[in-house]
């Protein structure tokens, strides 16, 4: 039980590990990730890995949009950047995957910063619109620079090696995403209580206020996007080797969307919601595919999986805007809530 | 010189295309302050259900249109009612995202019903090329752009001289005392949502006559966005300007950049978008209310 648990310093209160509780729980938990890959099939950890790049991405989403306020339509183009850049490092200079994760994020941090000069005249629906031309313009060059992209023949990248330790199987790179994973989510829950972060919530709560209260936007704004496009950055480049290749057609605007929907269906605003959100998001698809496997054989309902899941995936943003806006991390948080005193509730 | 003409002539006739679904966009965000990312959705459900009737019910075109038109009002109605009235007053990223989950949703539905199959129309209007003597307009895209000629014009007058129209330039301009005068504001909301369905709804039949009918059909609408926000969010003249701005520029660049880099046609209208967004974001003719930071 929990229920005495009373904070009496600021110290204590802003903690990043709540209580002895947590932490145990927490250690718990690493174990039995660390443990899962032994007991779980390729396919399911195909699923995990690809849930884990969408974690990271998420993180990094939602910095943007849920803390510091800032719509970004242009996600995708981000992950696209750090895609490519890892996978020329990679193919055309030589260098180690481990290298080009970070070089990856900082090439996308880069040009985060700069779609991000606009947000420091424009905010909102013209942001939005902003990033979205952003999205396409980059879509473009993905195609056409085919001297450095290869166009739509896309680039094969190797898988990642460690002192002669080669990455080759879903089950090895569960370790790799693991890792990033732990990683990004750590810095980000650090990140929000520290001045940085409190900034970031301040222009997202009133912009100008937050202005006169000595936060420099130009500076605190362009940071944001800088480190939510590293996040971008490094999912790209271990997406690119997960899955050995690259192609324009990976980073489209529904990705961003798709992006932008984990962010709201987990919880904008909450670190532990891009978490669920990107959980969430990767499941449904395969979820639906399950169930539309029994229909599959009647020929009418054959090529129903497709349009289905734009049916489901956007009825699903839409409820969760109108019934529950704030995500799954409120739901969770009300849930737990609920059960801390139960049955003994009032 | 010929093909200069040639090009901004095409230009102009696609321009008033945009122009008619650049509408549909000023018409919801002048009332209700709302950028309507479902727009190119709205476009494909209407072609489609214009043309199941006329493939079904083998009646005359005219009487497709109006049938078309109403079931677009009705859409209008029940979106708006269902979806866009629960989040007044939420953050703007909540509006946004929930047009973009309409979308999803309308493109499935789309895929659902009428299947991913390309349907081209029939041919219901006299196919004949217009000549101008220093450029010719290939028949599709005239009868495009009398249509699109023919909404904005009504749908122009409409706003500004009927009841209706009042109403919603009243509400527009300050809710509170259009509410005090007698003008519910939920009316107009919904009959905005209408108005805007039913233009995007032409525009759509005018598109699907030209280029054919898919379920990525509604992808025009978001590359009309830079046409909306060149001629600025809430202003009608500006969608109509816009548009052929948009228009001419976009053919051109195809014209003169394509065969250097292939697509740019594409992404041109964007590049221009980016930067009226830093010099000029509320456009040509918009508002001057933007609040800078």
């Amino acid at each position: 039980m929990r229920c005495g648990d009373f904070k009496d310093t600021y110290v204590r209160d802003e903690a990043i590990f709540q209580s002895v509780f947590v932490k145990v729980w927490l250690a718990l938990f690493l174990v039995c990730l660390l443990i899962f890959p032994f007991l779980a099939n390729e396919y399911v950890l195909y699923i995990v890995n690809l849930i884990g790049i969408a974690i990271i991405g998420a993180h990094g989403l939602n910095l943007l949009t849920g803390f510091t306020g800032q719509i970004s339509l242009g996600h995708a183009a981000f992950i696209g950047v750090g895609a490519y850049t890892s996978a020329i490092l990679i193919t055309r200079v030589g260098i180690p995957f481990w290298w080009s994760v970070p070089m990856a994020g900082i090439m996308s941090a880069f040009v985060g910063v700069i779609i991000g000069i606009p947000s420091l005249r424009i905010k909102g629906l013209y942001l939005a619109i902003a990033t979205i031309a952003a999205q396409f313009i980059f879509e473009y060059v993905f195609m056409t620079w085919e001297s450095m992209t290869r166009g739509i023949r896309g680039i094969n990248v190797p898988d990642p090696e460690l002192f002669g330790f080669r990455f080759d199987t879903e089950r090895k790179f569960y370790f790799i995403t693991l890792f990033f994973v732990v990683v990004g989510t750590l810095y980000a829950r650090n990140l929000i209580r520290t001045r940085v972060g409190r900034a970031f919530i301040a222009i997202r709560d009133r912009d100008l206020a937050a202005e006169l209260m000595g936060i420099n936007l130009f500076r605190y704004k362009l940071t944001s996007f800088a480190i939510s496009s590293f996040y971008a950055g490094v999912a790209g480049s271990l997406w690119v080797s997960f899955m050995n290749i690259v192609t324009p057609e990976h980073f489209p605007l529904s990705l961003s969307i798709e992006y932008l929907a984990m962010v709201i269906v987990g919880g904008l605003g909450s670190v532990l919601g891009s978490i669920y959100g990107a959980i969430f998001m990767v499941l449904v698809p395969e979820i639906l595919r399950f169930g539309t496997d029994f229909i599959k054989d009647i020929p009418a309902f054959q090529h129903i999986f497709a349009p289905l899941r734009e049916v489901v995936f956007g009825a699903l943003i839409v409820f969760f805007l109108i019934f529950e806006p704030r995500g799954l991390a409120e739901l969770w948080r009300r849930m737990k809530n609920f059960f801390l005193l139960w049955p003994f509730s009032y | 010189m010929d093909i200069l003409l040639q090009l901004i002539v095409s230009g102009i006739a696609v321009g008033g295309v945009y122009a008619l679904i650049a509408l549909g966009f000023v018409l919801i965000y002048k009332a209700t302050s709302v950028i309507n990312f479902a727009t190119g959705e709205f476009m494909m459900v209407g072609a489609y259900v214009c043309l199941t009737l006329l493939t079904y019910l083998k009646i005359p075109f005219a009487f497709v249109l109006v049938f078309t038109l109403a079931f677009a009002f009705m859409m209008g109605v029940i979106i708006e009612r269902l979806i866009l009235r629960p989040l007044i007053g939420e953050p703007v990223i909540s509006v946004i995202m929930v047009t973009i989950g309409l979308s999803s949703i309308l493109k499935g539905l789309a895929h659902i019903i009428w299947t991913a199959d390309f349907r081209s129309f029939p041919d219901i209007l006299p196919a004949e090329p217009w000549d101008l003597g220093f450029a010719i307009v290939p028949s599709a895209l005239k009868w495009g752009f009398i249509f699109a000629i023919i909404g904005v014009v009504i749908f122009t007058l409409i706003f500004k001289y009927s009841r209706v129209g009042i109403a919603m330039r009243a509400n527009a301009s300050d809710q509170q005392v259009a509410q005090s005068m007698g003008i519910s504001t939920k009316v107009i909301f919904a009959l905005s949502w209408s108005f805007a369905a039913c233009a995007a709804s032409i525009g759509g039949i005018v598109v699907g006559n030209i280029s054919g009918i898919h379920p990525q059909l509604g992808h025009v609408g978001l590359m009309v966005l830079p046409v909306v926000i060149l001629g600025g969010l809430d202003s009608i003249g500006g969608a109509i300007v816009g548009g052929f701005i948009i228009g001419i520029l976009e053919n051109l660049a195809g014209g003169y950049i394509d065969p250097i880099l292939p697509g740019f046609k594409e992404v041109a209208p964007f590049i221009v978008l980016v930067f009226i967004l830093m010099i000029r974001p509320y456009g040509l003719f918009g508002k001057k209310i933007i609040e800078r930071v």
